[in-house]
């Protein structure tokens, strides 16, 4: 691993002064997925700025009646927070189903954002990828691919986003409040996230130097109900296969509004919006939760070994509405 | 040296970065010179002769390394020694006290919680986590939605994926700090899936773990 100077500012200021715009500094969460990839030499960041201390580590009603989560938050305490798990249990649950206990209580917010793909070809630095080397090529097309993309992927790039909690975020509309040198921005969920066309190494639409400090939960829907569900390998500690976040309003057996996000996908958490605009408006019923999933999954171009993701997500997503409207 | 044009080193790794530090572990403090690169697996094993933690995987997935940091776990192969010289540590060798075993130690014997042992630090130090996170009311994926202690179907409830969600009305959660949750086989199986063991001693683990929960 290269040798790096650590810096552990004690404000947001602090932290976006000592990285200014350069790209050899990288800012530390909880560290769970950037030092695994530095000690495997995907990346080599020749300075860390440790953001745990500088970073909003609070959970905040905001007048609008939503919540404010600071990007400092650990996963953690945010799955056992009162506010989050009463207003927003969908959000509890995606946090709750990734990773274990302990990398729980090491992951912020901000980080798990911001986290790479799992795809072992960008975690192996004696292969090929167009994501960690721009223009070396992508062996997962013609190899292992099977918990890859796809929907949105490019001929560059087929990983997907591996976070559970982005695709709850992407569900709920979160706003994502960056600050960097050019200024403080926001961000809508799912916008945070960029496809990966033939700029493959973006994972996202941040600058250098910005650094997520809150994310901002929309009051709760009066009247929706919500739900996170995960198909993995393993019943535990493993990443998602395929996911499904959803928010679904029913009013008298009709769907009134709903938000649905696809997870482990896409290069995103992908917002299901096909499958919104064919469900509002219709009876609540298994027919059209599937006549929704299927209009949402004409646009799926599944590779060789991930074909089953097709009827797995569409599966899925049937199963989800169809739990949130008998619940009713 | 770095940029020296007269330097003979050009090709020569650059210099590690080193800090002067102090780490409070079970109750001592150590004052360590460390590389930024340097975790604190590796302080705690290689300078401080804390070997207890063990290095299994050495990239977050196995927990063998597991320490607890504030009183909370974490898997100490990916903290940087440099990122918690402000905090306290503790390892396995400081779970229990004045010579006398920690329950959950105590717990293990009896269980045959082990074969190997390679593991078990790592699965005492989470399972020491998952006490207090029970005990503070943090819920698990398998904790039903509605609030620990709302009834005896809401606290025996086991966790059914194809379940329909609570009724709305139950789900909402009483002000006030959140009621310990009761950790029975399934919660325990859940909390502690970070920490794996080769030998598959998972059955006595549990046993062990939900006696001192009890």
């Amino acid at each position: 691993m290269r040798p790096f100077a650590y810096h552990r500012p004690s404000t947001v200021a602090e932290a976006l002064e000592a990285t200014g715009t350069s790209t050899d500094v990288m800012y530390l969460g909880g560290g769970t997925n950037l030092i695994d990839l530095m000690r495997l030499g995907v990346v080599s960041p020749g300075t860390l700025v440790d953001v745990t201390r500088a970073a909003p580590a609070t959970v905040e009603e905001t007048p609008g009646g939503g919540l404010r989560v600071g990007a400092g938050v650990r996963n953690g305490d945010l799955a056992a927070h009162p506010l989050v798990r009463r207003g927003y249990p969908m959000l509890a649950e995606a946090v709750l189903a990734g990773a274990s206990g302990q990398l729980r209580n090491m992951a912020t917010v901000g980080g798990n954002l911001l986290q790479r793909t799992r795809c072992a070809y960008f975690q192996d630095v004696s292969k090929p990828c167009n994501k960690r080397s721009p223009g070396t090529g992508c062996p997962a097309r013609a190899g292992d691919h099977r918990n890859l993309a796809i929907l949105g992927h490019s001929d560059s790039c087929v990983a997907t986003h591996p976070s559970d909690m982005a695709v709850a975020l992407a569900a709920l509309g979160a706003q994502v409040h960056v600050e960097g040198p050019g200024g403080a921005h926001v961000v809508p969920m799912p916008g945070l996230h960029r496809l990966p066309g033939d700029e493959p190494d973006r994972d996202t639409v941040l600058a250098p130097g910005e650094l997520i400090t809150a994310v901002e939960l929309p009051p709760p829907r009066p009247g929706g109900r919500s739900r996170f569900r995960k198909a993995r390998d393993r019943a535990s500690f493993s990443f998602a296969v395929v996911s499904v976040a959803a928010v679904l309003e029913v009013d008298g057996g009709v769907v009134r509004d709903c938000r649905i996000a696809l997870g482990a996908v896409a290069h995103v958490p992908w917002r299901a919006e096909a499958a919104e605009t064919a469900l509002r408006g219709a009876p609540a019923t298994e027919e059209e939760f599937g006549r929704a999933a299927d209009a949402e999954l004409a646009a799926a171009r599944p590779l060789p070994l991930n074909r089953f993701k097709v009827a797995l997500a569409r599966n899925l997503l049937v199963r989800v509405l169809a739990d949130l409207a008998e619940a009713r | 040296m770095k940029g020296d044009a007269n330097t003979t080193y050009d090709d020569a790794a650059p210099a590690p970065i080193t800090v002067d530090l102090q780490l409070s572990v079970n109750d001592q403090l150590y004052p360590v010179t460390v590389d930024t690169r340097e975790t604190l697996l590796d302080t705690l094993r290689g300078r401080l002769d804390l070997t207890g933690a063990k290095k299994g995987c050495d990239h977050g997935q196995c927990g063998a390394c597991t320490v607890l940091v504030d009183g909370r776990r974490v898997v100490s192969c990916l903290t940087l020694t440099v990122s918690v010289d402000d905090r306290t540590i503790t390892t396995v060798e400081g779970l229990g006290s004045g010579g006398a075993l920690h329950p959950l130690q105590k717990a293990f014997i009896d269980h045959d919680a082990l074969q190997c042992g390679f593991c078990t630090p790592g699965q005492l130090c989470s399972a020491a986590g998952v006490l207090a996170e029970a005990a503070a009311g943090w819920p698990s994926l398998v904790t039903p939605r509605s609030p620990p202690g709302a009834g005896p179907e809401a606290a025996g409830c086991s966790h059914d994926p194809a379940a329909p969600p609570h009724d709305p009305a139950a789900r909402a959660l009483p002000d006030g700090p959140p009621e310990p949750v009761r950790l029975g086989e399934e919660e325990i199986r859940e909390r502690m899936s970070g920490n794996l063991c080769r030998c598959g001693a998972y059955p006595g683990i549990v046993a062990a773990i939900a006696e001192v929960a009890r």
